[in-house]
């Protein structure tokens, strides 16, 4: 009989699941970002700006109501299978009127379908995988794509540091990374016009912390750059043993460096390493960014990441959404988004082309003193 | 109960299960409805691991290994040359299998046997190796298994995933696997294979004395098991519609092991029972990761609070319970009948004095 | 290959196999007395590096002090885990004790992510033990130099403690067969929890001077490392104190030296280990160093 009481707890806790839909009160925003597993660390981030934004602006006017907006965080545990559960509870259970997120473009993916199929709009904060909006017109982005940051490190590379030769060192199991390699391979070859100016292409994967192989044969070819696009949590550690083996070549990246424990791991190593991001503290764009830096700096009392200024800016987008539409029809909200133009957030100005996607200026950032320091800002 | 009433209870229980997904598809919300199926394809996986773990005794821990086969097989087999083209847009894929293309039915069947084809060739080596060498061998194949996929992008695209698979996996496709699955594996059990199956898990220097070709006992059993994780993970890969490397880690084949051990391994009725428990679970405690009002206290979101809830289970289980929920024991009408017997005798039985009080 | 570039892939493998051969020592330890591949081997050394981390942060102790303290509580820790996961399920079939372990391994992982959170820490790292020493065009950081010391040192210590201890004798009685030494008269439960906790101990020693050559904690530090040391510890031959010296070694001089010779296959360095793994099982099973058990009817 016990056997069966177990069982029986279970149904009712699915019919509880299936039953328990409440009717919505204030405007929901979905919050979709993983707070756990090897994601959490850029999910934390990115909600830290969602959750700003919120107190800042905490009610949106539709007619003559004034709704409050409550933010629903749905952890997806960095995981599909969770991301599509997670997604899906989003829609269905809590309603909300829109997505944001997700930190990682394969969970954005696995968000799709879904947000698609129950015509809730979502907005991409940081993932910058083509393919997520590609196809989706419920998918958009406050943040530019990887075919525009491989370019803009390739220029970067050939005009300012006037590198011919260059040794791309990838994470190979990260989409992220993968992309981003390839598109500054095909702009710096265009750049440099030799087709053979990627003297090579070295791999290591997602958790490694030894990389003193790989980088023992960068040392042998000797490039004037190296590119390593890929998360900070393997990054800081190559740049670390690299300069172990004393190797001196710059260090060019992509926007997951610029987290607090890529100098924090990294130390001293570090210095001088070059990214591309979204965002920088030292110059604010808009006006939206003085009133974002103030209010962070107030709040945590140290400098906000680049994709916490992206969550401050999806959720202000989504806000004005509503408030364009005046509306709380989903479909209406997502064409008040599509229609975004010139709208100032912390980040830059944000207009949506016909796929989702943010035509926004690239900061260029490097470390120095073991700080983050802006460098130049580079236009579309 | 004789052999005619249990048919027709059969039957009948057949009837009000597909009249529950009749209901489910149309009046459960979406939400609901992707767990129920959720636990059709986790059931599927479960019922291929037990056949490994509880039924031949092999500790197997590269399941994860085969569902990428198989969900990677029946992805690239289904998908449209426009999708693959949008898909393969840093490498493009191998010519041959770009215009490859065919409908879900057939591709789901290959896929298992794409998978049962490399359980095969994983089996012959490493089903000579004693139990935890085997674990280990085969936790090394998932792992080699998924360094390949991750590496070789004109055949998967790599770490980029594949996006766009038709979803295939609908209420009833899923649910018909999965019973499929479990009729498979009943009539199994009950056959003399079933039963040479047992004799090597218990004790295989018995079996092998008495003429049970034990190799190819496992053998077989690795590779039926490996046919049906292929197919468990086409189904799953169809159900979110995106697949990714990092989607078949070690984690996930815990997972699968969580189920399998929970519901008793060597017990059918355990694994399909326990695949509903977990998933409905694994939602259901969603609320421990986040904030929550404990009377007085106000705890905040502790991420990762439902995991270590599950692994504590896990070894509660294991320490505690070793049989699981079921044990090795089976649910048949005669237990069920049984049960009611028992309930209606202690009902009608108080107060009267028994033949031995 | 230039000479230079040779010595130093070398010099790198050196320093990589020493940290494998010192933890695969206590995996291997761990084998021979109990059968039992310890999944949770791994998360053990995760916690040796994190208490080690917070010792020094938290409580500004001396980074030596720090690491003693980390190595003891570690001990004890392992202890624990033995008497609660594993000693319950002795009598039981093997494959319970391992998903006990699996499940402990878990455990613990999800514990840590718990209570020291998801994100990456770094470490501060001594610094005499963060400087780059160069032999020539070689460069190697010096707590590369001081793990090969510490794992022979240990090697000979736990050699001298195995064959001329009685502890020692013990141990051996118990790995030949359990119940035999129960009968002569040895307190199994204290041999086990004895090797529980040296095994441990070596293991959180592992963990932190991996944390100073590689100074980045996460939970899910432990996993890899765990498993390639627990192949290190197969291919040396299981049980075998000198073997899984000897095979932490083999498992990273072909580990880099299959980089060094054929960078194209950077990406699969991994994949390697296992292959590794599984041509010694197919062809000597019992590892280089091991010996034939036949196995009783």
């Amino acid at each position: 009989m016990k056997r069966f009481g177990i069982v029986l707890a279970a149904f009712a806790a699915l019919l509880a699941l299936g039953c328990g839909a409440k009717a919505p009160t204030g405007v929901k925003f979905g919050v979709f970002e993983p707070m756990t597993g090897a994601n959490a660390g850029g999910g934390a981030l990115e909600v830290e700006g969602v959750k700003l934004a919120n107190e800042l602006y905490p009610t949106v006017k539709v007619g003559d109501k004034e709704y409050p907006i409550e933010l629903v965080i749905s952890d997806n545990k960095s995981d599909k299978v969770e991301a599509a559960n997670a997604a899906q509870r989003l829609v269905d259970k809590d309603k909300v009127k829109v997505v944001l997120g997700s930190w990682g473009s394969s969970l954005s993916m696995a968000a799709g379908p879904i947000v698609q199929k129950a015509k809730v709009p979502a907005i991409g904060l940081s993932c910058t995988n083509p393919l997520v909006t590609k196809g989706n017109d419920y998918y958009f982005r406050v943040c530019f794509i990887d075919p525009f940051q491989g370019t803009v490190m390739a220029n970067y590379a050939v005009k300012e540091v006037k590198a011919k030769k260059a040794v791309i060192i990838r994470e190979v199991s990260n989409d992220y990374s993968v992309g981003l390699a390839k598109f500054f391979a095909d702009s710096f070859k265009a750049l440099t016009k030799d087709q053979n100016s990627i003297l090579a292409e070295l791999n290591y994967n997602t958790g490694d912390q030894d990389f003193s192989a790989q980088l023992t044969e960068v040392k042998k070819y000797n490039p004037d750059v190296i590119f390593a696009p890929g998360n900070f949590t393997e990054s800081a550690l190559v740049v670390k043993q690299a300069r172990e083996l004393g190797i001196k070549t710059p260090f060019l990246g992509g926007d997951t460096w610029e987290t607090p424990e890529f100098i924090d791991v990294g130390k001293a190593a570090v210095e001088g390493t070059v990214f591309s991001t979204f965002f920088a503290t030292e110059v604010p764009i808009t006006e939206t960014s003085k009133v974002f830096l103030d209010a962070y700096r107030k709040k945590y009392n140290k400098e906000p990441a680049a994709v916490t200024a992206l969550g401050f800016d999806g959720y202000l987008v989504a806000r004005a959404a509503i408030e364009k539409a005046q509306s709380l029809d989903t479909v209406k909200i997502r064409d008040a988004i599509a229609a975004t133009k010139d709208f100032p957030g912390a980040a830059g100005m944000i207009t949506l082309d016909e796929n989702g996607d943010a035509a926004k200026s690239a900061v260029i950032k490097t470390v120095k003193g073991g700080k983050f320091t802006y460098l130049t800002t580079v236009q579309p | 109960m004789n052999k005619k009433n249990k048919t027709w209870l059969t039957l009948g229980a057949a009837v009000a299960f597909l009249l529950l997904l009749a209901v489910a598809d149309r009046f459960f919300d979406a939400f609901t409805l992707r767990v129920f199926n959720l636990c059709a394809v986790y059931m599927v996986l479960a019922l291929s691991l037990n056949l490994l773990l509880g039924f031949t005794g092999l500790f197997s821990l590269g399941h994860a290994g085969f569902m990428a086969v198989g969900a990677y097989t029946c992805a690239l087999l289904t998908m449209s040359r426009e999708l693959k083209e949008l898909n393969f847009f840093l490498t493009p894929i191998l010519p041959w299998l770009r215009d490859l293309s065919m409908p879900f039915l057939p591709a789901l069947f290959i896929a298992g046997l794409v998978s049962a084809f490399i359980g095969f060739l994983i089996a012959a080596p490493a089903l000579r190796l004693r139990d935890d060498y085997l674990a280990i061998a085969t936790l090394g194949f998932a792992e080699i298994i998924r360094v390949l996929i991750t590496n070789f992008q004109p055949l998967t695209n790599g770490a980029q995933g594949l996006k766009g698979l038709p979803s295939y996996s609908t209420t009833y496709v899923v649910w018909a696997a999965a019973a499929v699955t479990a009729a498979f594996m009943v009539l199994l059990m009950r056959s003399s294979f079933g039963r040479a199956m047992k004799a090597v898990k218990d004790d295989e220097i018995a079996a092998e004395a008495m003429g049970v070709n034990v190799f190819r006992v496992k053998v077989t059993s690795f590779t039926v098991s490996s046919f049906f994780a292929g197919v468990g993970g086409a189904l799953l890969g169809h159900m979110i519609t995106t697949i990714d490397p990092k989607m078949f880690t070690f984690t996930l084949t815990y997972n699968i092991i969580l189920i399998v051990v929970l519901g008793g391994s060597g017990s059918i009725s355990g694994s399909v029972i326990a695949s509903f428990v977990v998933t409905i679970l694994m939602e259901a405690l969603r609320f421990l990761d986040e904030p929550m009002d404990l009377l007085f206290v106000r705890t905040p979101g502790l991420p990762g609070l439902r995991m270590v809830v599950f692994s504590v289970f896990l070894m509660a289980v294991i320490i505690f319970r070793q049989r699981g929920l079921m044990g090795n024991k089976e649910l048949s009408w005669d237990s069920l009948s049984r049960a009611g017997l028992r309930l209606r005798r202690r009902a009608g039985g108080e107060g009267k004095e028994g033949p031995n009080a | 290959m230039t000479q230079a570039l040779f010595l130093q892939h070398l010099a790198n493998a050196l320093a990589l196999g020493s940290l494998y051969a010192l933890i695969a020592i206590g995996y291997t330890m761990v084998y021979g007395i109990l059968r039992l591949i310890n999944f949770a081997h791994g998360d053990v050394f995760m916690l040796g590096a994190y208490l080690a981390f917070y010792g020094l942060a938290l409580f500004a102790l001396p980074w030596w002090l720090s690491l003693a303290l980390a190595l003891f509580v570690t001990a004890f820790f392992g202890v624990g885990l033995e008497r609660v996961a594993y000693r319950p399920l002795r009598d039981s079939p093997r494959i319970s004790i391992m998903i006990s372990a699996i499940g402990a391994s878990f455990l613990i992982e999800n514990l840590a992510v718990v209570l020291f959170g998801g994100r990456p820490k770094g470490v501060n790292v001594p610094t005499i033990l963060n400087t780059v020493v160069n032999f020539g065009p070689v460069s190697v950081l010096s707590v590369s130099l001081v793990i090969p010391v510490c794992t022979f040192v240990i090697l000979a210590v736990l050699l001298w403690v195995v064959n001329g201890t009685k502890t020692g004798m013990a141990m051996r009685a118990v790995s030949t067969d359990i119940e035999a030494a129960r009968l002569m008269g040895v307190d199994v439960d204290k041999v086990v929890s004895f090797t529980f906790g040296t095994g441990s101990l070596l293991a959180a020693l592992g963990g932190i001077l991996w944390s100073y050559k590689y100074p980045q904690l996460n939970p899910l530090m432990g996993m890899m490392p765990g498993i390639k040391c627990f192949i290190a510890a197969v291919i040396g031959g299981i049980g075998n104190i000198r073997g899984a010296v000897l095979g932490g070694f083999l498992l990273g001089f072909i580990e880099l030296m299959t980089v060094a010779f054929l960078p194209e296959l950077s990406g699969y360095r991994d994949a390697f280990a296992f292959v590794l793994l599984i041509l010694v099982l197919l062809v000597k099973p019992t590892g280089l160093l091991g010996k034939n058990q036949a196995e009783k009817v």
